[in-house]
């Protein structure tokens, strides 16, 4: 905690203290998470083989669903009583925002995937070939994926029209590379078959690319007006 | 500049007219395929034009963020659009090849997912414009464009490495096109770029006409005052 600057800090405290509070994003996300697993399973009804195949896909399209109902509040809150507009004249970097927030969405999700992970397992009757510690890394770095444009794109589309949808519609087309990595490294993972080298590698790139990408340009969005 | 423009007109008009014939009459019936072949001389060119157009919306956009000139704004947002209609051309006049060669509509393969993606991003872009109320919309839209940009690379290695099954091009791989057939090909491809072109200059002329006309309303209303009829500063463009 002490590496992270003092608005860093105290953003992120808020902002799990006042969602320990409520516990809005957090129940509306497993409830909505819970409901589209359930839908997947009356659409598509796999043998134990199969849903090792197709689960992967499932899982995380429910996860990603659930992240964007996680992302679409996260700036929602700051507009009222002008909470952004004080961010904006603040003498903190606009990045230890940013980073706040990121960090804060990671939390909310990864407690999600924590809860969610087990009931898929019950659900599908899922055995992992692979190792534990190989899916881990997986979780981390697509959620991290989806968490960091996520939040960056949730700050774009503040201020447009259907924020709601807008969120998804420029999310989904950019996140397609991450998805598809994330998809198959757990396809492999959980299977057997194949290398997961390339996509968690391609995952890393992914990360990377475009955390330097929101770090250098949020700046701009935040005091765009 | 208005005479320029109906000039450079004329010319693509006359020249797509004279690359049609060629590449509808003149161009030898290709030996497997047939004629359905013939869609090649405006598929591959459409990609290309769309491409160089999306390219254009990027360096724009990138000028944009630096010096926040208005005209750069504009061209991005022209040359997005024009290069959606020409990427939306590619993406109907390929299922409609492939399905009388490969007996399907469509694959997920390397260059389709890839072209739909693109196209995919850039509606997003459009879209993003459109619903955006701010006055900042240019700057966000900029930035959602270097995203769009920062993730074409990405994609083509993620599809690249699962799937693979486009067949290979007509001019690469030592399957060499016949020559009559590249003259006709290189022809349509300069012709569409003009086009592009042509349709992006119209398209960003008009854009810059109407910005215009909001920025005139706006001080005039702005100047009125409550004086009726008559305002002071009424421009003559």
């Amino acid at each position: 905690m002490s590496l992270l600057s003092p608005a860093t800090r105290a953003t992120l405290l808020k902002d799990i203290r006042l969602e320990w509070r409520s516990k809005d994003a957090l129940n509306s996300m497993l409830f909505f998470s819970l409901l589209v697993v359930v839908i997947f399973s009356f659409s598509f009804n796999p043998t134990a083989e199969e849903s090792r195949v197709i689960a992967p896909g499932l899982i995380w399209v429910a996860f990603l669903f659930s992240t964007v109902v996680a992302l679409n509040q996260t700036w929602a809150r700051e507009l009222r009583n002008q909470a952004l507009d004080a961010y904006r004249v603040s003498p903190a970097s606009p990045n230890s925002l940013f980073l706040a927030k990121v960090l804060g969405n990671l939390l909310f999700v990864g407690v999600l995937e924590a809860v969610m992970a087990p009931l898929f397992v019950v659900f599908y009757n899922l055995r992992s070939v692979g190792s534990l510690w190989q899916l881990l890394l997986v979780a981390v770095l697509g959620t991290y994926a989806l968490v960091i444009n996520g939040t960056f794109f949730a700050a774009l589309s503040l201020r447009t029209r259907m924020r709601e949808i807008m969120l998804p519609v420029i999310l989904f087309p950019i996140s397609i590379p991450a998805i598809q990595s994330m998809v198959e490294a757990t396809r492999v993972i959980v299977t057997g078959e194949g290398t997961s080298r390339f996509p968690i590698v391609l995952l890393l790139t992914y990360d990377v690319v475009f955390t330097t990408a929101s770090v250098a340009l949020f700046g701009l969005i935040l005091n765009a007006e | 500049m208005k005479r320029a423009f109906l000039i450079l007109a004329a010319v693509t008009a006359l020249l797509l007219i004279y690359a049609t014939y060629q590449a509808l009459v003149v161009a030898p019936t290709e030996r497997t395929m047939g004629d359905v072949q013939r869609i090649f001389y405006y598929h591959v060119p459409s990609a290309w034009t769309a491409g160089c157009l999306f390219f254009v919306n990027l360096v724009a956009s990138v000028i944009y963020l630096i010096r926040r000139s208005s005209w750069s704004d504009a061209l991005a947002a022209s040359a997005a659009e024009v290069g959606v209609i020409f990427c939306t051309i590619v993406l109907i006049t390929g299922p409609l090849w492939a399905r009388p060669v490969w007996g399907i509509w469509w694959t997920w393969d390397m260059r389709l997912t890839s072209t739909l993606v693109l196209w995919l991003i850039y509606v997003s872009y459009l879209l993003l414009r459109r619903f955006s109320d701010s006055a900042q919309t240019p700057v966000l839209a900029a930035v959602l464009a270097i995203f769009g940009a920062l993730d074409v690379p990405l994609v083509y290695f993620s599809i690249w490495f699962f799937r693979t099954q486009h067949p290979q091009p007509v001019m690469g791989n030592g399957g060499s096109l016949d020559p009559r057939m590249l003259h006709v090909f290189l022809l349509n491809l300069g012709v569409f770029t003009l086009f592009g072109a042509l349709l992006c200059w119209a398209r960003f002329h008009i854009e810059t006409v109407r910005r215009q006309l909001d920025e005139t309303r706006a001080l005039e209303a702005l100047l009125d005052d409550g004086r009726t009829g008559s305002s002071p500063a009424r421009s003559t463009r």
